[in-house]
């Protein structure tokens, strides 16, 4: 017997990168998992901003939750909002943090690489396909949300967080930029689940790895950190968006958190890249990510850790939290006199100026004793002004909640006509007083 | 003209940190015949079939797969198939979506929907096509696999335990399909700890025991080399049997049967001197009821060879 071998088409070719990415999108979307989260992601912001928008009762406790009532772009904000302080890091570990662990858990390595025959395109396309889920989730939630908020309660103008009132066109810009920001965290996290995904396999802590970062620094934002430490952290730049709605723009925290979160992305991507091509995959006995692999995955991002600390150090002159009187003094001057305006124009009183009203400000933080700097609930402050030909200084009394990623909330303290009740009395019934409480964002730079 | 072989293997050897997979392995797999691999758990078939998958590569030692040199990198050529450590199906997708993506992947691209369907009706499947696999048994799971690896027409195709889990049924379907293949002169692989089931398809064995090949060549050179083999005797009156047995030349009463098969004999002996043995229990009348060999000769010579203990039910 004679048999010939060999035919033409036996050279070593893998396959085309454009069907192992259709491959993985379609295996990412027929899993229920992915299904139901992407669903949620489409209809629960909507819904939820709808009913709240609805109530009386507003989140106040988030930022412009206040703000619900009065335009449909609040409720987008709300939605983005929480969505930074755990939906996009759980989303990313839903998807990414379960690319390449889901191919060890279903045995089905082997199969896919004589299939594709170059791990370099199965990790594109993985990458890619997760990448591209996450986008489609994170754009679920700003158009429900944004669509929530504008079906319930109307495109109207916005009041930015220094009081400066948006138009309609300048919301819409500034939200969807604001959405389009937090996709570089959402970036970095993604490619931190990749990496526990290639390093930590069928274990279930692969797929947590995003969460439990997100955790573990939104604990460490939480404290009064100072503003060297507090940038180098990726989930910085899930706040830093709140800057695009001063005037001007508070820009230098978000280009900075924007920054190291791209850096962290390509730092963590290229780990689990070089992990991943590094694996042998005819190894059964091996299950699981052993000491040393950890180490490789965990040492570029600790040296990452280390580098972006020196360099944000070098560029970034404030050593210590950012917050004090001086900032907090010219943020709820300038607040307070865009708020006052609007005030005036609830009131149907006569017209006036930022400019015309002269605010000044005086804050203190905690009596004499205490150091006028720093995140706390015990910041007071009194607004002064000047109405044009008035010889009169009114004042106004805050007691403001200062956190360390330097937001605050002012709580009106009195006079009683200017910020001493909820409700303003117009002539056509009563409105909500735009001086009674308000937030505010300092800049931490 | 010279043939030349689906895949040859020299010197292949592979470590696992200290532990050593392969040795020093020489292998040649011919087309149109299938190939299998047997040896005792832990003795490198998977990472064997592995090297010829191209999910990994060796340590030491040359390999040609389809006339073609592997290097270090993970890669194999085109026109080679099959799975290991199951068939690599994806639960979530029915078969036609696994089949198709498939497909894709391999570049298949005129005709890509004809050969999803011929290979669907290969494996009997067409009915369930448009059914998640996560419903599929073990079975329709190995015919599935076996579809996907022979889709791409390949011309070695390397397969895990293919027969595992299958009813009789579906082991004569997946056995003739792999015929067929053969008959298209494609190169079978195929591992399986049963000699019963490799004996009924493959034409060339290789044994391996702690990463070395024991034996490689066809299946009757190893059948040859069992020697002697023991059969078990069940006749009407086991005492007048054993007594005849022991008087006869050539043959060796080696132990009687306990428990459910009590009252047999299992003697070892040349084919000629049991013939004599049984023309003289017909002659003293006691009637003969069974005459077989304990376990087959090829599992006897896989046992001898691995140095293994025989098992009643002919597993190895």
């Amino acid at each position: 017997m004679t048999a010939t071998l060999a035919p033409p088409d036996d050279r070593l070719r893998p396959a085309p990168l454009l069907p192992v990415l259709r491959f993985e999108l379609t295996k990412l979307l027929t899993q229920w998992r992915i299904r139901i989260v992407l669903l949620a992601c489409l209809v629960a912001p909507g819904c939820f901003v709808a009913v709240v928008s609805s109530q009386s009762s507003l989140p106040t406790d988030t930022v412009f939750g206040r703000w619900m009532h009065a335009t449909g772009w609040a409720g987008s904000l709300v939605v983005l909002a929480f969505a930074c302080s755990w939906g996009l890091p759980l989303l990313t570990s839903l998807v990414a943090g379960d690319v390449f662990a889901a191919e060890d858990r279903l045995g089905t390595w082997r199969h896919f690489l004589v299939a594709v025959r170059s791990p370099r395109r199965i990790f594109l396309a993985k990458a890619t396909a997760s990448l591209g889920v996450i986008l489609l989730m994170v754009t679920a939630l700003c158009v429900s949300g944004t669509a929530g908020g504008l079906l319930t309660v109307g495109s109207h103008p916005l009041v930015g967080l220094d009081g400066h009132p948006l138009s309609t066109g300048d919301a819409a810009r500034v939200v969807l930029v604001a959405w389009s920001c937090v996709l570089a965290p959402t970036l970095a996290f993604a490619a931190v689940g990749l990496l526990g995904s290639v390093v930590l396999r069928r274990s279930p802590m692969g797929l947590l790895v995003p969460a439990l970062l997100a955790l573990a620094m939104n604990l460490a934002l939480v404290l009064p950190v100072p503003v060297g430490v507090r940038l180098t952290m990726p989930s910085n730049a899930f706040l830093a968006w709140r800057g695009l709605f001063n005037a001007p723009t508070q820009i230098g925290p978000l280009l900075v958190g924007i920054a190291v979160s791209l850096s962290w992305a390509v730092v963590a991507t290229g780990a689990a890249y070089l992990l991943f091509v590094r694996r042998d995959f005819s190894d059964l006995a091996y299950d699981g990510a052993g000491r040393r692999t950890v180490a490789t995955a965990a040492l570029p991002l600790a040296a990452l850790l280390a580098v972006t600390a020196l360099a944000v150090g070098a560029l970034v002159p404030a050593r210590d939290s950012g917050i004090d009187e001086h900032k907090l003094e010219a943020s709820m001057s300038t607040a307070y006199a865009h708020l006052y305006r609007l005030q005036t124009q609830v009131l149907h009183r006569p017209a006036v100026t930022e400019s015309q009203l002269h605010t000044r400000t005086v804050c203190d933080k905690g009596g004499d004793r205490v150091a006028d700097r720093g995140p706390g609930n015990d910041w007071r402050c009194v607004v002064s002004w000047r109405l044009p030909g008035a010889t009169a200084v009114g004042s106004a009394i805050y007691q403001l909640d200062v956190t360390a990623d330097g937001r605050y909330v002012a709580d009106g303290d009195g006079p009683k006509e200017v910020n001493g009740f909820f409700p303003v009395r117009t002539p056509s019934g009563d409105a909500p007083n735009p001086l009674w409480q308000f937030d505010g964002y300092v800049d931490l730079l | 003209m010279q043939r030349t072989p689906a895949a040859r293997a020299r010197g292949i050897s592979k470590y696992y940190g200290d532990v050593v997979a392969l040795d020093g392995v020489d292998l040649d797999i011919e087309p149109g015949r299938v190939h299998g691999l047997v040896g005792p758990n832990g003795a490198g078939k998977t990472t064997l079939l592995g090297l010829l998958l191209g999910v990994a590569t060796a340590d030491a030692g040359t390999l040609e797969i389809l006339g073609r040199p592997v290097g270090r990198s993970l890669a194999v050529a085109n026109r080679v198939g099959g799975f290991i450590d199951g068939p690599g199906l994806y639960p979530s997708l029915t078969a036609r979506q696994n089949l198709t993506a498939l497909a894709a992947l391999r570049g298949i691209r005129s005709g890509r929907h004809e050969r999803v369907l011929a290979a669907l009706e290969q494996a009997g499947l067409t009915e369930v096509a448009d059914v998640r696999v996560r419903g599929y048994s073990l079975g329709m799971r190995q015919r599935l696999g076996l579809a996907a690896a022979s889709l791409s027409r390949p011309r070695l195709l390397v397969l895990d335990e293919p027969t595992n889990g299958l009813d009789p049924a579906g082991k004569r379907r997946v056995h003739r399909v792999i015929e067929e293949l053969t008959d298209d002169g494609v190169a079978v692989v195929l591992s399986s700890h049963r000699m019963d089931d490799l004996a009924s398809v493959c034409a060339d064995v290789s044994i391996l025991v702690t990463g070395r090949v024991v034996f490689s060549g066809p299946l009757e050179k190893l059948a040859a080399e069992s020697g002697e083999v023991d059969y078990r005797l069940v006749t009407s009156d086991p005492d007048r049997a054993r007594a005849i047995a022991a008087t006869t030349p050539g043959i060796r009463p080696v132990r009687p049967e306990t428990g459910p098969r009590a009252g047999a004999l299992v003697l070892r002996g040349p084919v000629p001197s049991l013939d004599v043995l049984v023309n003289r229990l017909v002659e003293a009348g006691v009637a003969v009821r069974e005459l077989a060999p304990v376990v087959g000769p090829l599992e006897a010579a896989f046992l001898a060879l691995t140095g293994g203990h025989a098992d009643e039910d002919g597993a190895a």
